[in-house]
């Protein structure tokens, strides 16, 4: 093998301590790399290494716009409607249009089918296999975990991960019918939907609607989704769940208890503001709605989308004139940098680390149980984790409500738009947060475009002013058993994947 | 057989697409052709430092390995050196994992038009150097060379497909594993030939629109793709209108145009993808084995032929005219 020189990596900010490299990351969707210092048997200070480059944004320069919706969904395979979505909200605004309510609904459907997807993915197959791990064979709940949520790829996978996986591909069927398939769908376009639907298709999504709530409710909840809903704080849940949901058997009760038990409400605390672009746009405002929420004041404020910078000082990129504005941003390789350490930008708000996802749609969107969870501190792996299944249960309502809503004989897209010289931006909510397309167009053919992708913001890496992302904060003080072997960095891990990251849209 | 499934320059959507398998237990349907995973990056326990000791001892050739499955494409850029993805925890370019895995492994799977053959990985200006396993787009050759056979003596099976439906997947691994996988079932670019010897035409539920040549002027219109709107359905080696994706679809039920995913090159068509190029008002791309003198004779025949529910239907999102409704029987002597 012909290994090449390691590209040197930044120095750590904090005392010296035994250099930990934790990688290759899985069930994360794509590669991750984790640089630790270990210092007193605890993390204290990390680097996040994206360790891939794909180009995507300067595949784009040169197409006709839109193009541009057959190429971004491909950046992602778990967030390719989210990214269809972003495009098609840019070039819509580019082109001055919006599209017929019908068409709109059928956006807001497919996004938010998706999101739910994702949330599934990431609890059963991603996130819940790591308490099934043998470091924890000696907990309470430990074969209970393994019974339900034992990795697919085991012999013996968990009952609970292979009936979401069941649930999950049924659920997908949703798109089959609205966008022709999953990943990759070309039926969201600036002007509405490819695709209208029937009066008898209208049904068949009301049934596998119904269908979801039925696995909902019976295994993730134990509960009818509106209970969950309206759960308003820490002490009503965890009150819930030691009653009527664990003797359903829910899987957030028994994640609770879990949680509870490993004191996961103290790891991987968060950044100080969170953001949500808004999800699932309607006539007035959005589904979830739209701004800044300040830890501080435990306040929400409107985003001045002006102020993101992307920041690639510690980024294999140019970096010669600095922060800029994605709208003028430029991604330059430049792989021999010196103190380069990812292939990441630093996106910053006013210079200020954000952090993105559920736990932020729902504390912006003011929901009771996502403020008190951020009342007394930062967002960690235990309010992350909740406030994916809280959203998860208060999107399917959501969806009851604009399939019922779909005018059945009224247009679902007009006619596309020409394109001449403009510039658009086009702002959408993955599952695991922000994203944002920027992109100009002259002469018919798109000339720039900039993506700042969920995890970007999430998984930054250090900024000019030295500041660590969210992630890389996160993990300082994540206890790290060096006597351990295999299972020596589990804590590391259920941070990590307590932001659900997408590393294959990071890399764009 | 075991199976090891690598992901590089990619979306990681052929696996998001697989884990829509039709079946109730897809786990069980793995196992029971025979499968087991060695490692898979999305539905594995171990992480870190296990995986590179399991890399590291089929490199040594201390674990056999049955089935190596490759995810996106192979990434030789800057300068090939590999270096615009290293493997993590590993500062070895993935490339070279690859090269090294695939010398061990009995079969090679590209799953997916990146693998196969760079695919959207290599669009435009190609910057990352990006090619497939043994194609860099239409010409043989790729990261491992146009004469590479893995130990059981097949090339690269190639399972193109942007993204793969998760039944090519399937139904490629099962037979490999029972043994039902040759070389006389793969096509003359390596693809399996059970989903790779048809169209995306058969089975299109737009066929009677295409039959009159009336076709689809907007979006969501339900006439045929063809003429204006970029679909190669015609053209296209799949069997997407026969075997549907997730339950009842498929791109042109999604009322989109097929880009014909599995073939090399797709990514950098010369034209927009939404929009047929045409010469003199008739489209460049006619349908496979199809004479051009005879499609334009009957196009124009046909088009003059076309019944009033059709025309109008064609250019509508929903059925406006119904079929008219009469006896199909034989008549009786008495009427």
């Amino acid at each position: 093998m012909s290994p090449s020189p390691p590209p040197p990596a930044a120095a750590p900010d904090s005392p010296a301590g035994r250099r930990v490299i934790v990688g290759p990351f899985n069930r994360v969707e794509g590669d991750l790399e984790v640089r630790l210092t270990v210092a007193q048997g605890m993390v204290a200070a990390a680097e996040v290494n994206a360790t891939m480059f794909r180009g995507f944004e300067s595949m784009l320069v040169g197409r006709h716009p839109m193009d541009a919706l057959t190429i971004v969904p491909r950046i992602c395979g778990i967030c390719s409607v989210s990214q269809s979505i972003a495009a098609a909200r840019a070039l819509a605004d580019a082109a001055g249009i919006a599209p017929p309510p019908n068409g709109q609904r059928m956006h807001n459907l497919m996004i938010a089918c998706e999101n739910l997807a994702d949330h599934l993915t990431h609890f059963y197959l991603f996130f819940m296999p790591d308490f099934a791990r043998a470091c924890y064979a000696h907990r309470p709940w430990h074969a209970e975990a393994r019974k339900r949520y034992a990795a697919l790829a085991e012999p013996e996978p968990g009952a609970r991960s292979v009936a979401a996986t069941a649930a999950r591909a049924r659920w997908f069927e949703l798109m089959g019918l609205m966008g022709g398939r999953w990943p990759h769908t070309g039926s969201l376009v600036p002007s509405g939907s490819t695709r209208a639907v029937t009066a008898s298709e209208r049904l068949r999504l009301w049934a596998k609607l119904r269908e979801m709530r039925g696995f909902l409710e019976s295994h993730t909840f134990g509960a009818p989704l509106e209970t969950v809903a309206a759960l308003s704080d820490a002490t009503a849940l965890l009150a819930w769940a030691d009653g009527d949901a664990r003797r359903a058997q829910s899987d957030l009760a028994l994640w609770l208890e879990i949680a509870q038990d490993l004191t996961l409400e103290r790891l991987g605390r968060g950044a100080k503001q969170l953001m949500s672009y808004g999800a699932f746009a309607a006539p007035s405002g959005f589904g979830f709605s739209s701004g800044l929420f300040d830890l501080a004041t435990q306040a929400v404020t409107p985003i001045p989308l002006s102020a993101i910078t992307e920041d690639a000082r510690s980024a294999w990129f140019d970096s010669a004139t600095g922060p800029l504005h994605p709208s003028v941003g430029s991604t330059v390789p430049a792989p021999d940098k010196p103190g380069a350490y990812t292939w990441n930008k630093a996106p910053r708000l006013d210079g200020q680390v954000l952090e993105v996802g559920a736990l932020a749609r729902q504390a912006v969107d003011g929901h009771p149980l996502a403020r008190a969870l951020l009342q007394d501190g930062p967002a960690t792996v235990f309010s992350r984790v909740v406030a994916r299944l809280l959203e998860t249960a208060r999107i399917l309502p959501l969806m009851e409500r604009w399939v019922g809503a779909l005018e059945l004989g009224a247009p679902f897209a007009k006619p596309l738009p020409t394109f001449g010289r403009a510039h658009g931006v086009g702002l959408a909510e993955a599952a695991r947060g922000a994203l944002g397309h920027w992109l100009s167009i002259e002469d018919g053919r798109i000339s720039h475009y900039q993506i700042i992708a969920p995890t970007s913001w999430n998984f930054s890496p250090r900024d000019s002013q030295g500041s660590p992302g969210a992630l890389e904060s996160a993990l300082v003080g994540t206890p790290v058993d060096e006597r351990a072997s295999d299972d020596a960095h589990v804590a590391v891990q259920h941070v990590v994947r307590s932001f659900d990251p997408c590393m294959v849209c990071t890399v764009h | 057989m075991n199976v090891l499934w690598m992901q590089s320059g990619g979306c990681g959507g052929c696996t998001m697409s697989l884990l829509c398998a039709d079946a109730p237990d897809f786990a069980a349907q793995f196992s029971a052709a025979g499968l087991s995973w060695l490692w898979h990056p999305s539905l594995s326990p171990q992480s870190g430092a296990e995986v590179i000791r399991l890399l590291e001892r089929i490199d040594a050739g201390e674990q056999p390995l049955d089935i190596l499955c490759v995810e996106g494409a192979v990434l030789r850029g800057p300068n090939r050196t590999g270096r615009f993805h290293l493997l993590a925890g590993t500062q070895v370019p993935m490339m070279d994992w690859l090269t090294r895995l695939a010398r061990r492994a009995r079969h090679v799977v590209a799953v997916g038009s990146c693998a196969a053959w760079g695919g959207i990985s290599a669009t435009g200006a190609n910057l990352t150097q990006a090619c497939g396993l043994q194609y860099e787009d239409t010409r043989p050759g790729g990261l491992l060379g146009p004469d590479f056979t893995s130990a059981s003596g097949l090339p690269v099976v190639n399972v193109a497909g942007c993204p793969t439906h998760p039944g090519w997947v399937m139904d490629t691994l099962m037979a490999l594993a029972l043994d039902q996988l040759h070389r006389i079932d793969l096509d003359e670019l390596g693809r399996p030939r059970f989903y790779a010897d048809q169209l995306v035409h058969h089975g299109c539920t737009r066929n009677e629109f295409y039959e009159f040549k009336a076709s689809a002027e907007k979006p969501s219109d339900l006439g045929c793709m063809m003429e204006h709107m970029g679909c190669k359905g015609t053209q296209a080696h799949a069997d997407c209108n026969t075997r549907l994706w997730n339950g009842e679809g498929s791109c042109t039920r999604g009322g989109f145009a097929c880009i014909s995913c599995t073939e090399p090159g797709f990514q950098d068509p010369g034209h927009a993808y939404h929009q047929t190029p045409k010469l003199a008002g008739i489209p460049i791309g006619l349908p496979t084995d199809m004479p051009k003198a005879w499609f334009v004779a009957l196009a124009s025949l046909s088009k003059s032929a076309t019944p009033r529910r059709v025309r109008e239907n064609a250019t509508s999102d929903h059925p406006t005219v119904a079929p008219t409704i009469r006896r199909t029987g034989l008549r009786r002597p008495s009427e």
